[in-house]
């Protein structure tokens, strides 16, 4: 249980980082090392190179854009949970937060290093599929920003070059008023999750849903977007029956089967967490109380 | 190809330092090259939490941190929770009292965890603590006692004990 060897970088610019990622080969980027080091501890991943983000300058802060927050890919898991800016204008990354991992590895965690890393059943990169984020990757020909909705390009595989390096995200946030929920069911608390459910809904002045969107985690390679269920909710009076038929939409979809669960029993498990993450949003979004 | 790396940083209030190979982690220079064994190493992957020290205030494993990457930090281990003259910390005078512990294999990271925590929020209530160790795994006391002497802690925090 202990890593192979490796050289060890800790540069101080990213431009120092860059250099170092164009001229080296077999090497991984440690952000908070939650996913990294156990790799390392039993040897799944054996590199040449860990070039440690930790010393970079710049790549942890969070910044209040009005319609939008950009949040540096080093910010921890910890810091994440107790801004008052995500607490006013994302809450339902902290909802999702207290899913992810334990206290210990949210000190450690951070949010660049959960999107690279890319689990399937990752909360916060269905957090950012939620809110459309952008993000933003840097190398030696410049920056460039990917979409979330492009940044999976398989299982566990984000759209970063070998000699790039994501450096932040863009969480565009809604203006109007909205209730939020995310909702999870795993084994045991801090566990990988079978499928998680984020939702946004937003009521208009006769408490008609005018904006939805559904993004779930755990069901397929990457995070989800529900768009035919928030095409489906938009115009509609909350209600159990309208949520049940949004909640259709989430048990057609093309699941995973694995060890733990079969794909028939995530479709299922993501009808029900739908349905109830809808219910919920709805009821903070100002509406009348649609729990069964 | 790899080479080793000076680091200081300070341990329980003192000054300490070492020569470290990078692939080491936090666990083992503690254990192994400062001779600290209070801090235990069960998995070494992250999952059974025994080995959670705390890094410049807030609670981490010491099995996922290398050791480099503690140069200048500050350390606190299951050693640096007491006070100077032995007093013990409420959480440990609170396992002691409560039977918080069996075997004691998870103890030093289930102390530090909540010493971190209750540091944080003494008024935490019987959910949010179990939820706190949710990452601390205790295989003899069921966890029974373990949140009983976390909930007296929390009021002798509460109360400025």
């Amino acid at each position: 249980m202990k890593p192979a060897p490796f050289a060890y970088h800790d540069p101080r610019t990213l431009d120092e980082l860059i250099g170092l990622l164009s001229r080296h080969d077999n090497l991984k980027l440690l952000a908070g090392g939650q996913s990294l080091v156990p790799m390392l501890n039993m040897r799944f991943v054996i590199v040449d190179h860990i070039v440690d983000l930790n010393r970079v300058d710049g790549l942890a802060a969070i910044g209040d854009r009005n319609a939008a927050i950009e949040i540096g890919a080093m910010t921890r898991q910890r810091t994440l949970e107790r801004d008052p800016v995500i607490a006013r204008k994302a809450p339902i990354m902290q909802e999702a937060l207290r899913h992810v991992g334990h206290l210990q590895t949210r000190s450690r965690g951070t949010i660049g290093g959960s999107l690279c890393h890319l689990d399937p059943a990752a909360e916060l990169a269905g957090v950012a599929r939620l809110y459309d984020a952008v993000l933003h990757v840097a190398g030696p020909r410049g920056m460039r920003d990917v979409k979330m909705a492009d940044w999976s390009l398989g299982y566990m595989a984000p759209a970063v070059g070998p000699d790039e390096v994501l450096t932040g995200l863009t969480l565009p946030v809604w203006s109007e008023p909205h209730g939020h929920a995310f909702v999870e069911f795993a084994r045991r608390h801090g566990d990988f999750a079978i499928v998680g459910v984020g939702c946004l809904l937003a009521l208009d002045g006769k408490g008609m849903i005018n904006r939805a969107a559904v993004a779930l985690v755990g069901v397929a390679t990457a995070p989800v977007r529900l768009t035919a269920a928030e095409v489906a909710l938009t115009g509609q009076a909350p209600s159990v029956a309208t949520f049940k038929a949004a909640a259709e939409h989430a048990e057609k979809l093309d699941c995973l089967a694995d060890a733990h669960v079969s794909a028939s029993y995530r479709q299922r498990l993501a009808g029900v967490l739908t349905e109830r993450a809808l219910a919920r949003a709805a009821t903070r979004a100002g509406g009348a109380d649609v729990h069964r | 190809m790899s080479t080793a790396r000076r680091i200081t940083l300070r341990v329980n209030g003192r000054p300490a330092q070492g020569e470290v190979e990078p692939r080491r982690h936090l666990g083992d220079f503690l254990r192994e090259d400062l001779g600290l064994t209070g801090t235990h190493l069960g998995c070494e992957h992250g999952v059974c939490g025994a080995c959670t020290v705390i890094v410049d205030g807030v609670p981490a494993r010491a099995c996922l941190m290398l050791a480099v990457q503690a140069d200048g930090a500050e350390v606190i281990t299951v050693e640096g929770l007491a006070q100077a003259d032995g007093t013990l910390h409420p959480i440990q005078q609170a396992f002691h009292a409560h039977h918080g512990l069996q075997c004691g294999f998870c103890t030093p990271g289930m102390l530090t965890t909540l010493a971190a925590f209750l540091a944080e929020r003494p008024d935490a209530d019987e959910a949010a603590i179990r939820e706190a160790i949710s990452g601390n795994i205790c295989r003899c006391t069921g966890y029974e006692s373990i949140v009983e002497a976390a909930l007296a802690a929390g009021k002798i925090l509460q109360s400025g004990g």
